[in-house]
């Protein structure tokens, strides 16, 4: 229990987030994210051909068209062979007549095939999707804040939701740094992860609160305090976040293609979670709390 | 007083007894026949998905009346194509979401719907003289005497004026009939037409004559209506994805029933159960709420699953917490329970806020996003507080384990340090 030292450490916690979240900036800044059609409008189709297929047939089928710069990626289970019967195609946002123009071409130059998913998007609705999102998180921030407010302190309510937009940003820099693809399910993943970090921030300051309450009296150890409720939150923190773990592992591993992503997200966004509401979210509020009581102090000592 | 002691541990197993067995029970009956009677997605039982945006013309501002006609519109559309469960709703201001669930042909679907239908009828010299709006019904038919395939039409008060006028001053020569300015048909007019009513022949078969019913029958968009959005999702992908996610449905869930019985033993046996209830509920509500299980959807509710346990998980935490301080089992489970309300309470608020900001402010994806998380977040402080609490009292008060070890109220990975032995 001595050696069990969180809340004095802050500034080493801190360095280490600032460590992940400036790189993940500067990734984000410079590599950008691979947003899925939702967000950049366009087509995907996924065709499984009668007979395995080369990238290099289908893109010469795609030449007449002019989209032979289109992604072809080969898909299933078998992705690193030279061929395949999975074939993923995506390019620029087409009219109807025009898709069926250039389906028919692959029919006739690389051979039959059966649709598994073909979809097209106008540029428009993922933006708005995003703007939707964010509008309401903004919005729900503030709500949680004056909830914590009201039952806490004001200063538990910002050390939550500060810890909360850090899970966001090394998301986002995940997301960046690996390139993997943003499409609106994402949105639904940063959603989850957001429901599940104030959750579990609010587990430890509902514990600090009681203690507060309980044994501590003016001029006492606040790390000390800190320490101990971490210390006794630990075990649920953690037990949570392995039973959610287990969910989204086994829906990453065998949830199929369609969900990797967002699952992926999610496991990303669980660990950053546990991690932000124990190392980030409490030292936040130490450091909130020691600023406030600074500023109080010469204010005593004039009195004297 | 001891046989009415010994009475009250057998009325309290019994009922234990029958509430697990109940549950379980129902878990293992209902859970796979509910979960598949809720509608599911697109992209789990296969179809097409189209949205349509309307878009101001200078002679056709969008409006409120004119979003309406185009969903009527559509709907009549899309009823054509015979399909058994389509949706056809209305999005914010200018936007019309059309789902066809099972689609053999969605190429065509897509041409019915995108087709914006200016519909219009033409003389030799190309003068336009009556338009959609004048058409009150069109139908096919098979012409009893010669068997011939007709397509039948039927014009409003105003149309058949404008319908005769147009026959009279025609007579043997052919008339245009055009659909966003490509010629459907060109009849000959054989004689004047009064009664408003006339037939179109040439069809070369009943199909055909149908589908140029349909075209004629939807008649004139009020406004220009793009389609901005396709996603079709091929049977046999729904089909996978759906296996898939069952799979992993059964390994997550497995996995943290596993984990509560190895870490709590009987109560983690007992959160199982009340996570069982937990899931039943939770899909009977969404079927209740006719919500539409899409793939996401199904992820949110496996990760509910697992997030549910956190209410048992603090439950436990403080009870042992209490068991350690000294108290019996039965009084460290009520105090136990009260500490960990406030908690539960609390931190399941802050999300609920979240999940309802969400509902209100948000469209489509999100808003379901927002029912599911808020609905499992509400469901399992529900379960925990209530079930679980039951429960347990009901196994303490049985007897029928009396060592603390059966609580798990001893750890194996946090092998304590301040674990005080109970008596």
């Amino acid at each position: 229990m001595h050696k069990f030292d969180v809340a004095s450490r802050g500034k080493i916690w801190f360095i280490i987030s600032l460590l992940i979240i400036l790189p993940g900036f500067f990734c984000m800044g410079t590599r950008g994210f691979n947003f899925g059609i939702d967000f950049t409008g366009g087509t995907i189709i996924d065709l499984k051909f009668e007979q395995p297929v080369t990238v290099a047939q289908v893109r010469e089928s795609l030449r007449p068209f002019g989209m032979d710069g289109s992604t072809i990626q080969l898909s299933g289970s078998d992705s690193e062979v030279e061929s395949s019967q999975n074939v993923m195609i995506r390019t620029v946002d087409m009219e109807e007549a025009e898709r069926k123009e250039v389906m028919a071409g692959i029919r006739s130059s690389v051979g039959d095939y059966q649709v598994m998913r073909e979809e097209k998007v106008g540029a428009v609705i993922g933006s708005e999707l995003i703007l939707n999102a964010v509008e309401a998180l903004v919005i729900s921030w503030f709500l949680i804040i004056l909830y914590v407010a009201y039952r806490f302190e004001w200063r538990f309510g910002v050390s939550a939701v500060l810890a909360l937009i850090h899970d966001i940003i090394i998301v986002l820099a995940v997301f960046s740094f690996t390139q993997r693809q943003i499409d609106s399910s994402f949105v639904a993943a940063m959603l989850t992860i957001v429901g599940y970090s104030i959750n579990d921030t609010i587990v430890i300051f509902d514990r600090i609160r009681e203690n507060l309450k309980l044994h501590f009296r003016k001029g006492g150890d606040i790390y000390e305090l800190v320490n101990r409720s971490i210390y006794q939150t630990l075990r649920r923190s953690l037990y949570t976040v392995f039973t959610v773990m287990f969910t989204t592992f086994a829906l990453f591993f065998f949830g199929g293609e369609t969900t990797k992503d967002f699952a992926f997200a999610l496991l990303v966004g669980f660990a950053i979670g546990c991690y932000s509401s124990i190392f980030i979210a409490s030292p936040l509020w130490i450091f909130l709390r020691n600023r406030s009581e600074k500023k109080k102090m010469p204010k005593a000592e004039l009195v004297k | 007083m001891k046989k009415g002691l010994k009475q009250l541990r057998k009325d309290s197993l019994i009922k234990l007894i029958v509430c697990i067995v109940v549950i379980i029970g129902a878990f293992c009956a209902f859970v796979q026949p509910l979960a598949f009677s809720i509608r599911q997605g697109l992209d789990l039982q296969g179809g097409t998905h189209v949205v349509l945006e309307a878009e101001d013309t200078p002679e056709a501002p969008v409006n409120d009346d004119a979003m309406q006609r185009v969903v009527s519109i559509m709907e009549k559309r899309v009823n054509e194509l015979g399909l058994t469960e389509p949706i056809i709703q209305r999005e914010g201001e200018r936007r019309v979401i059309i789902e066809l669930p099972g689609i053999k042909d969605p190429d065509k679907a897509i041409q019915t719907i995108g087709k914006t239908a200016m519909l219009e009828f033409k003389d030799e010299e190309g003068n336009t003289v009556l338009t959609g709006t004048d058409l009150k019904d069109a139908q096919a038919a098979t012409n009893q005497q010669n068997g011939q395939n007709v397509v039948n039409l039927e014009f409003t008060d105003e149309g058949a004026t404008k319908f005769a006028d147009l026959t009279l001053k025609n007579v043997g020569r052919t008339i245009a009939i055009l659909l966003d300015g490509e010629v459907l048909t060109a009849p000959n007019v054989r004689e004047p037409i009064m009664g408003g009513k006339a037939e179109i022949t040439g069809q070369k078969t009943l199909e055909e004559a149908q589908q140029l019913a349909v075209l004629l029958r939807s008649g004139a968009l009020p406004v220009k209506v793009n389609i901005i959005e396709t996603r079709t999702v091929g049977p046999s992908l729904g089909q996978d994805s759906k296996d898939k996610s069952k799979f992993a449905f059964a390994v997550g869930i497995g996995a943290v029933l596993i984990f509560m019985l190895i870490f709590y033993r009987m109560s983690g046996f007992i959160a199982d159960v009340a996570l069982m209830a937990y899931t039943i509920m939770l899909l009977f509500l969404l079927k209740a709420l006719d919500a539409t299980l899409t793939l996401p959807g199904v992820a949110g509710i496996i990760l509910s699953i697992g997030m549910a346990v956190d209410a048992n998980v603090l439950i436990f935490e403080h009870f042992k917490e209490e068991f350690r301080l000294g108290k019996s089992l039965r009084l460290a489970m009520d105090a136990g329970f009260d500490r960990a309300f406030t908690t539960i309470f609390d931190s399941n608020i802050t999300t609920i806020i979240a999940a309802a900001v969400l509902f209100f402010l948000g469209t489509g994806t999100i808003r379901g996003f927002a029912i599911t998380l808020g609905l499992g977040v509400i469901l399992s402080m529900f379960t925990a507080i209530t079930l679980t609490q039951y429960m347990l009292k009901l196994l303490i008060a049985s007897k029928l384990f009396e060592h603390p070890a059966a609580y798990g109220v001893y750890d194996f990975i946090f092998s304590g340090k301040d674990v005080k032995k109970g008596a």
